[in-house]
């Protein structure tokens, strides 16, 4: 069926139903960034089609990185439309368009961008060709801004939707790897449940208030006093626990670690930021803004969920083995400080909940750029124990692997601190000091495993480490007297296991100019794999390199210079409050 | 001509910079004559300060305080960077700066062919910055910071060789033992911020009659555990015999003339404060009689030419307090400048003698030098003579002037002064006698000192290891050789002052007004001699002078034969009467045990205990709930089932209460 049949059909019904056709007047500006991302991916899409030979990475990336950039452009600009003109709604109030949401889409845009810096990386040493990785990354990056954005109830379903089901096809992409498949099965089947139980929440809501626009919830819970509310608070309830779902809260949260380990690194990384902030802002949204009102009744299950999410996720990541197991526990932990804000209910503990997805967004991306590099070819080199004496070996990428996760474990100069620090005065302000107490408590299990992981890296390497085998050693040794001839990469006993591609080549040059791979091309490298040679020699790509640099930039800068940022979540208020 | 006042505090302190940054480069002798350069300039600065000053008429214009820029401003704190331009502080700052120059200049001259060259003179052009800003800062604050300054470059400058172990303790002893005063300090200010809302010296004074007795005491107190500490006073005096460990010429400059007396100045300085707090005067005063006469019986007994110098260095600024706390404040700042005249020209006598013995510091192993180092000779005896009182040098009315101020208000203490005062030219002829006339010891080989006690604890540790150091070099020495002139010059410029200081502040009331009468201003008439007849002062005099040769003639009939009298030297005073073991047994070792308490049991079994029994805790609830993520779907779907049901039930509690 062509579009213009659809289309025709479309105009059918709606002129049997109304008469005449009505569309609503729509102020493009506000949505600017979410079309810029789905023209992005279907110009991806259709160019792929188009052209016979299969799209590589760089042009895809090209595409992809231009749709990113154009839409954080574009999301300033509407910055400084709010900044001068105030919040209002658009598209027939389906679009909110304030603080809140533009704030969500800079956030959205830039995370999107460093994500697909990673990707790239990932594509080309994995030797993947195509752009649906990326056209993927762009749709669901979409539907995580129609989150941040969205003023109705069905609008958030939309949102979600569109985000979670590229999510469940990114989780799938590396068919390699019977893994990937299986976390994509899990993530979808949990996933579509959650769906189903969202949507039977708005029903209820529905069904109590009358209407699923956002405003007209409030109002209508501001001027009727509801005597059998049965209903709204068992919607309020199914809302919650597909909210609880997408951002992994406990008891909901048990497909995380799975789905985290399974996904390609990129994927994971993508989705343990994008994915959170949208989910996050669209719960922030829904609870503070519509059933404000019903705070009471509310705040009291969040702070449950909040507290087991925290101690459930920092007690657990201490018996990881597993990096990527580890990060996504850990992600669990954040999770429930982004509560705390929600938990405060005001209008401060929302913007610092958004300060702590920014902080948090960065430093997770960062964090599984680096694993994305260590797990080398073939993604599956996530042991801890690869880790190990990971400063002697590339000291640049263990340096800012130490920046993420001290910003993690919330260590002073880094935004980490901050963030932590601005949900748990919300918390105390709001009285919920029991809740900031088990935060912090939380917080000091978490750091355990962190500057744990730090330790690892930076500590000597094991006096038992098993000793590699005579052949292995002498081709090290071999390369390591050869290295001033050939680029490092060669010689190592990652490309000595794998046939050398033109993707290794090409990243061999390019890292020279990368800030984190700087110190890890060096010869030096070559030198120490003839007494490690069971670690392979790793390379840190130009895409992956920068969005590493990015992402410590971000949780360095801001660390030591917090006030531009902070202002910034605070200026990024909802539209009602 | 008061606006350039700045540049006494700026000068030594750029000849810093200059240093740290080119030091290497100059090298040895430049950047020694760069920084005497830098605070010869300050001294001209001072100078012209002063001459600005005097051309003002006497009262309330002679205080000019100049503020640069607002350092603290925080809720009702407000602290200027500022000086305070007085005739008080000028008064410290011509002497500090100048005696500074003469030091720079001597050691120029000393510390030749040193390894570090450069890096002394920085830290002496370091220090010297602090010193001004310590005596002319406007605040507390302001010269708090010069109070650390100094101290931290007594400690760099005492272990100033640091490879020998003893340096290096008696640096860090210095280092603490000032802390402890420094806690005072701040309590100090605390207190008077708490009570009076200001840090300026202006502030605090306009306030000064509203304090009650109580905190006037207090603060009053408090500072003087800062002075005690950086002056070495009973309790904490034990640092400046070991800070000899140091160059000589640091001896000369902060544990003699200037650093050490920064407590008098800042007991002065406060002295409206001071005033209201009759209780403290009477501790103040007889803390310094009684350190006075402590320092003065361990010099009588000491063999080390620096030792007996250094203690007495305690018992002369012992003097000063018991001058401040008759409230004789002038009677003090006379002392302290002439001390400073004639306790530098002996340190630096001393190290002349040092210098051409090369590096020997044992009286024993001296003797009959006066032939062979005439100059230093010469130059020490003045010195000599104005540390015991001969009339008419300037420790003669130095000295007299505590004296009398002392018999006027606390007799008691006059006693213990006078007592002091034979003591004082006791020690300092046996000094003269050994080192200058008699036998010249130092062509023989033989051991002189008495055997090294064994003891435990760390000063006898220290002595002994400089014991050793001696040993070294016990065998005969070649003939001593006079300084070279950059040395020589400071020794005579000294000697004069030394000699003729007292001119500042003669007793008897003539048509010529003393130069020290500038003063009045600052401190009122506040002297109790000042009511006491001309007989009387007669009479006081004449005691002095008597006590004096008293002191001399006893010295010259002991020691004039022998240098060998055991039952003069007790082990009791040779030991300094104890002070370091009992220290030892009463903080030291407590200390220790408690700190050995507080790592072993409290730390490692309670803390760590703790946190590692949360951790082992947290690990185990952490491996029980692992067990729940079986990674089978339907027991995750089951979870989210569960939740879902949970959260309803809790909200259907809300519906039906």
């Amino acid at each position: 069926m062509s579009p213009a049949h659809l289309l025709t059909a479309a105009l059918s019904v709606s002129a049997v139903r109304g008469g005449t056709l009505s569309l609503p007047h729509i102020d493009y500006l506000t949505i600017l960034p979410e079309l810029i991302f789905l023209g992005g991916a279907l110009v991806m899409l259709l160019h792929s089609a188009l052209i016979r030979r299969t799209m590589d990475a760089a042009t895809s990336t090209s595409w992809a990185l231009s749709a990113a950039t154009a839409a954080l452009v574009a999301s300033l600009v509407q910055w400084y439309e709010v900044s001068a003109h105030g919040p209002k709604v658009a598209v027939a109030g389906a679009v909110a368009f304030d603080g809140f949401s533009v704030f969500v889409t800079i956030l959205v845009s830039s995370a999107t961008l460093v994500a697909i810096l990673i990707s790239h990386s990932w594509l080309e040493r994995e030797g993947v060709r195509g752009p649906e990785m990326q056209a993927l990354m762009l749709v669901s990056a979409m539907g995580a801004m129609l989150m941040g954005a969205a003023n109705d109830l069905i609008m958030v379903f939309l949102g979600l939707e569109i985000l979670s089901i590229a999510l469940y096809v990114l989780a799938a992409f590396d068919h390699r790897r019977p893994a990937s498949g299986e976390a994509a099965l899990k993530y979808f089947i949990l996933g579509a449940f959650s769906s189903a139980v969202f949507v039977y929440g708005i029903a209820l809501v529905y069904g109590a208030t009358g209407t699923t626009n956002l405003p007209q919830i409030a109002d209508f819970l501001s001027r009727n006093l509801l005597l059998h509310n049965g209903l709204l608070l068992g919607g309020l309830a199914l809302l919650l626990a597909g909210f609880c779902f997408k951002i992994a809260a406990v008891p909901f949260h048990m497909w995380t670690p799975d789905v985290y380990q399974g996904a390609p690194t990129p994927v994971t990384g993508f989705m343990s930021a994008i994915a959170k902030v949208g989910g996050f802002a669209a719960l922030l949204r829904v609870f503070v803004s519509s059933f404000g009102l019903l705070r009471a009744d509310w705040q009291p299950a969040i702070w449950v969920i909040a507290a087991l999410t925290l101690l459930l996720g920092a007690s657990v990541a201490l018996v990881q083995r597993d990096v990527k197991r580890m990060l996504a526990y850990s992600s669990i932990n954040h999770a429930g400080f982004v509560l705390l804000g929600l938990q405060a209910a005001t209008s401060r503990g929302v913007s610092d909940s958004l300060y702590y997805l920014f902080a948090y967004a960065f430093m997770a991306l960062g964090s599984f750029a680096v694993v994305s590099i260590v797990g080398a070819k073939g993604d599956g080199n996530h042991r801890l124990d690869a880790y190990r004496s990971l400063g002697r070996r590339h000291p640049w990428l263990a340096a800012a692997f130490t920046v993420f996760l001290l910003g993690q474990a919330g260590i002073p100069f880094t935004t980490g601190f901050l963030a932590k620090l601005a949900v748990v005065e919300a918390a105390v302000e709001a009285h919920s000091v029991w809740l900031a107490g088990i935060a912090m408590v939380s917080a000091v299990v978490a750091a355990f495993f962190y500057l744990g992981l730090v330790r690892l890296m930076w500590a000597a390497p094991a006096a038992d480490a098993p000793v590699a085998g005579a052949p292995a050693g002498a081709m090290a040794s071999v390369g390591a007297a050869t290295a001033s001839m050939q680029p490092a990469e060669r010689v190592s006993a990652g490309a000595l296991a794998s046939p050398v591609g033109t993707a290794a080549g090409q990243v061999s040059g390019s890292a020279a100019g990368s800030p984190a791979g700087a110190g890890s091309t060096s010869g030096e490298e070559a030198g120490s794999t003839s007494e490690e040679t069971e670690e392979p020699a790793l390379s840190t790509p130009l895409g992956v390199g920068i969005a590493i640099a990015l992402c410590a930039g971000v949780t360095v800068v801001f660390g030591v210079i917090p006030a531009p940022l902070l202002d910034f979540a605070h200026q990024a208020t909802l539209l009602i409050r | 001509m008061i606006h350039a006042a700045y540049l006494m505090v700026l000068l030594p302190l750029a000849g810093f910079a200059v240093l740290v940054v080119l030091g290497r480069r100059l090298g040895d002798p430049w950047a020694g004559w760069l920084a005497t350069l830098a605070v010869a300039g300050s001294f001209v600065a001072t100078c012209v300060t002063y001459a600005g000053l005097l051309s003002r008429p006497s009262g309330a214009s002679r205080e000019v305080t100049q503020n640069f820029f607002t350092w603290i401003s925080a809720g009702p704190l407000h602290v200027h960077a500022g000086i305070l331009v007085d005739p008080l502080s000028m008064t410290m700052a011509l002497f500090v700066s100048g005696v500074s120059t003469l030091i720079h200049l001597y050691s120029i001259g000393y510390m030749k062919r040193d390894r570090d060259f450069p890096k002394f003179f920085l830290y002496l052009n370091l220090f010297v910055a602090s010193m001004m800003l310590l005596v002319l800062g406007s605040s507390l604050l302001v010269t708090f910071v010069g109070w650390e300054g100094v101290g931290l470059c007594s400690y760099f400058l005492i272990a100033y060789w640091f490879e020998r172990p003893s340096a290096a303790s008696a640096g860090k002893k210095a280092f603490i033992y000032n802390r402890i005063g420094d806690a005072g300090f701040l309590l100090a200010m605390f207190l008077l911020f708490e009570k009076t809302g200001t840090l300026s010296y202006r502030g605090i004074f306009a306030h000064a009659s509203d304090l009650s007795t109580g905190v006037a005491t207090a603060a009053c107190l408090l500072l003087f555990l800062a002075a005690a500490g950086k002056s070495a006073q009973i309790p904490l005096f034990p640092w400046l015999p070991d800070a000899m460990e140091g160059p000589t010429p640091v001896s000369a400059l902060i544990h003699a003339a200037t650093m050490v007396t920064a407590g008098v100045y800042l007991l002065c300085r406060m002295s409206p404060v001071l005033a209201t707090a009759h209780d403290a005067q009477l501790v103040i005063a007889s803390v310094g009689a009684a350190t006075a006469f402590v320092g003065a019986t361990i010099a009588c007994a000491q063999d080390d030419i620096k030792k007996v110098v250094a203690f007495s260095t305690v018992s002369q600024l012992g003097y000063m307090f018991l001058a401040v706390g008759t409230g004789a404040y002038e009677a003090a700042i006379f002392l302290m400048v002439a001390h400073a005249f004639y306790k530098g020209l002996l340190f630096l006598g001393s190290g002349s003698v040092i210098h051409g013995l090369h590096d020997e510091q044992d009286l024993k192993r001296m003797g009959g030098l006066a032939r062979y180092l005439p100059l230093t000779a010469v130059t020490f005896a003045s010195g000599w003579f104005a540390l015991a009182g001969v009339p008419p040098l300037s420790g003669f009315w130095a000295k007299g002037d505590v004296l009398d101020n002392a018999f006027a208000r606390y007799p008691t203490l006059w006693v213990i002064g006078i007592i002091t005062a034979a003591l004082t030219a006791y020690y300092s002829s046996r000094l003269f006698i050994l080192a200058f006339t008699g036998e010249a010891r130092w062509r023989h080989s033989e051991a002189t000192g008495g055997p090294a006690p064994a003891s435990t604890s760390p000063a006898a540790a220290a002595q002994a290891a400089q014991a050793a150091s001696v040993a070294a070099h016990l065998g005969p020495h070649e003939e001593p050789h006079e300084a070279p002139v950059t040395m020589a010059v400071p020794l005579v410029v000294l000697a004069v002052a030394a000699f003729a200081a007292g001119m500042l502040s003669l007793p008897w009331h003539t048509g010529i007004t003393r130069p020290l009468a500038w003063l009045d201003p600052v401190f009122g008439s506040s002297l109790y001699a000042a009511h006491q007849s001309t007989a009387t002062k007669w009479v006081l005099g004449v005691v002095d002078s008597l006590v004096a040769f008293g002191g001399i003639g006893a010295a010259w009939l002991l020691w004039r034969r022998t240098w060998r009298r055991p039952a003069l030297e007790p082990d009791f005073l040779r030991r300094v009467w104890y002070v370091n073991e009992l220290y030892d047994l009463l903080i030291g070792r407590p200390g220790a045990r408690l700190a050995s308490f507080a790592s072993g049991v409290i730390d490692r079994r309670a803390i760590d205990g703790v946190v590692e029994g949360v951790g082992t805790a947290t690990r185990g609830a952490g491996s029980a709930l692992r067990r729940l993520q079986t990674g089978f779907l339907r027991q995750y779907a089951l979870g989210i089932v569960l939740g879902i049901v949970l959260l309803l039930a809790f909200m259907l509690t809300r519906v039906w209460p």
